[in-house]
């Protein structure tokens, strides 16, 4: 409720018992208690596994804490965030690379999602149905064997993807000086958004629901007025469907922050090859869990949780210039 | 020519006209369709490749999965059996063309081949090293490698874990996340807007911030290492995914039903489970799916949760150890890969209407 509504209804007559007044009526009372009496279990668990651990976790940012030895935990305050800040490169270098990888990965994987989506929306593809399924499908195998799959079919040699090039254009590519996807940091990138676009069947799903709600009477207005297929994709899909691209857009971010399991599979965390891989994740499983250095683990995730709120905010600061909700009124 | 006669050719002309362009329309929708259909299907072969790669390359041969240039296809190396002994078939090229012979003798410079199509005719001497040959291969289907792998990777065990792991929490999840759905989505409240968003900004919220001293306390304070405790607990209370789209759900059930109901003398708590959950049933199953593939593919928790119990491991942490375990086997983890996507791409394939229309929720109503 802005500011100008919440005074006009304080000042109707109704309402002047005020706010708490409302909630002194018998009956609201009741309403409200069995409200939360519904709602109490996700209260609860928000209180236990959400806010106290954060509080708690930054508590622990102040202590050199590991679990190998709990009673050695010793106050040292902000030195876990100086040696974070200024005194660890690592830091720096992992999150390079997670941006680096995002970067690469997050524009493929959108685009593709919009396309595939503009495909399988279209009235002229035979089959709708079965090819939407068959499209999704992939998403639904779980992560570890995708990958594992991916990384045979990724194989210098004998992977389908070499071979496949090879037949085509004809080049060497399956020899000793051929593409060796995962162990080239040139090419390292690519391989792992490839075997991501295996995952992209959400995105691709909710495209299309949103290219379904797109009334259909703006095109037919579009086409009279003579805008070709171009034009009608950018004055009139692309500003309909901008929610879900936005939607799309911030929790792909957020998922990429937190890339694990595929360098985590493929390479145990190492970072190979030399280190284009060691990503923010890693290097935070590696001090949280295989050091079990609880404290600076702690402020590994504190700057990731204050990375990721920065962007989001950033997102959600950007949407007002090309997110379009249909519902809302422009400011004049 | 009367004027009437003139009107008529004039109405022909155009519909001759009409006519063609609808024909032309036709035709150019036919192509239209034609195109897209062959993008399409293209487009999904590339897409579905490796999946075709991982079901061929299962049932080949360790000898074949990782030799350069063996067939796509799955193959053996042929052998034709001769007087009592096993031979190599070699690719030969030969006078007469290319064919495929089985090597007797082998010589620096030249080498004895015999052809199995005609055994007969006696050896045959061919200039040249043989180990410059391909080998021949004929098609062949390993099926063992899927007891094989399933036996290793000691399936049963890891299939057991998981799936008390998914049922539990799936169990758990939904229910507590109805609960809190219906009080969202019914009843008013001080502060309702307020926690609402705090729920779904737990969305976003990077997992690793409260991760921390969650597993100090579960794993010092109470001792829960290597037990599933701490990743059934914490599902018992609902997530923000589940309840949003239970939500959007049971606010499209009429409150007419409820009313009956109270009327009837249920309470809120009566009219929830006699009313509202047999209602929402597709809204149910849909988000029993979602929890049921997500604790099917957890990894991260039970990895760091379930370290040093290798009799708790799920199916996610025993692939990922058993790829480490039998690197030089590709075959076999490729069987164990697929034997892992079995059950979820089947319920998938079963249930896609209502799990689909879930996503559609949860991903177009925000």
């Amino acid at each position: 409720m802005d500011m100008i509504s919440a005074v006009r209804e304080n000042a109707s007559p109704r309402a002047r018992m005020g706010l708490r007044g409302i909630w002194q009526s018998p009956l609201r009372r009741r309403e409200a208690m069995w409200g939360y009496a519904f709602i109490s279990p996700w209260m609860i668990g928000f209180f236990l596994f959400y806010a106290l651990p954060i509080v708690v976790s930054f508590g622990f940012t102040l202590f050199r804490f590991e679990l190998s030895n709990p009673d050695g935990a010793e106050f040292v305050g902000l030195a876990n965030w100086q040696r974070m800040l200024f005194n660890d490169p690592t830091v720096w270098e992992s999150l390079f690379v997670t941006f680096k990888f995002a970067l690469i990965s997050l524009p493929i994987g959108l685009i593709m999602a919009f396309l595939l989506a503009v495909l399988l929306n279209s009235a002229s593809l035979a089959g709708r149905n079965v090819m939407r399924t068959l499209f999704y499908a992939p998403t639904m195998v779980p992560a570890i064997a995708g990958i594992l799959i991916w990384s045979q079919v990724l194989n210098p040699s004998t992977g389908w993807l070499n071979r496949g090039i090879e037949g085509i254009t004809g080049l060497d590519v399956t020899g000793p000086n051929g593409i060796r996807w995962l162990d080239d940091p040139a090419t390292v990138y690519i391989a792992y958004t490839l075997i991501g676009i295996w995952g992209i069947g959400n995105a691709i799903i909710i495209n299309l629901a949103a290219l379904q709600n797109v009334p259909t009477d703006l095109y037919d207005s579009a086409q009279i007025d003579g805008a070709g297929w171009w034009r009608r994709m950018y004055n009139i899909t692309l500003p309909m469907i901008s929610p879900v691209i936005f939607y799309n857009l911030v929790l792909s971010t957020i998922g990429l922050m937190q890339y694990f399991i595929v360098p985590f599979v493929l390479n145990g965390g190492s970072g190979f090859p030399e280190g284009t891989t060691n990503f923010y994740m890693i290097y935070f499983f590696k001090q949280a869990f295989t050091f079990t250095n609880m404290g600076y683990g702690a402020t590994l995730a504190w700057l990731m949780f204050i990375i990721a709120l920065l962007i989001t905010i950033f997102l959600f600061g950007t949407a007002r210039y090309w997110v379009y909700y249909s519902g809302e009124r422009r400011d004049e | 020519m009367t004027s009437a006669a003139r009107t008529d050719q004039i109405a022909e002309a155009k519909r001759q006209d009409i006519n063609a362009w609808k024909i032309a329309r036709q035709r150019r929708s036919i192509l239209n369709r034609m195109a897209i259909t062959t993008l399409a299907v293209i487009l999904l072969s590339i897409y579905l490749m490796p999946l075709i790669y991982g079901i061929t390359t299962s049932v080949k041969t360790d000898e074949q999965a990782s030799t350069a240039n063996a067939p796509i296809l799955p193959a053996d190396p042929r052998i034709f059996e001769w007087e009592g002994e096993e031979y190599d078939v070699f690719v030969v090229p030969t006078e007469e063309g290319i064919s495929e012979l089985a090597l007797v003798n082998r010589g620096r410079q030249s080498s004895e081949f015999i052809d199995p199509a005609n055994p007969e005719a006696g050896l045959i001497t061919w200039e040249g090293s043989w180990r410059t040959l391909e080998p021949a291969w004929e098609s062949a289907i390993h099926l063992e490698n899927y007891p094989r792998a399933w036996n290793t990777i000691d399936f049963p065990r890891l299939l057991f874990n998981t799936l008390g792991y998914a049922l539990v929490t799936m169990i758990g999840a939904v229910g507590a996340s109805a609960f809190v759905a219906y009080g969202f989505a019914r009843f008013r409240f001080p502060f309702k807007n307020l926690l609402f968003i705090l729920l779904m900004s737990t969305i976003i919220l990077p997992p690793q911030v409260t991760l921390v001293p969650t597993y100090a306390f579960f794993v010092t304070t109470l001792d829960w290492g290597g037990t599933w405790l701490p990743l059934i607990v914490p599902a018992m209370f609902g997530n923000a995914y589940n309840v949003f789209l239970l939500r959007q759900y049971f606010m499209t059930i009429p409150r007419e039903m409820e009313e009956a109901a109270t009327i009837d003398g249920a309470g809120p708590f009566g009219a929830f489970i006699r009313v509202i959950l047999p209602q929402a049933i597709p809204a149910l199953t849909a988000v029993s799916l979602f929890h049921f593939f997500f604790a099917w593919n957890d990894f991260f928790g039970p990895l760091i949760y379930l370290a040093g119990n290798r009799a708790a491991q799920p199916i996610s942490v025993g692939l990922q150890e058993f790829n480490g375990l039998y690197n030089s086997e590709p075959q076999l983890i490729l069987a164990a890969s697929i034997i892992t996507m079995i059950l979820p791409l089947a319920i998938f394939f079963m249930a896609q209407r209502v799990f689909i229309q879930g996503i559609v929720i949860t991903g177009v109503d925000k």
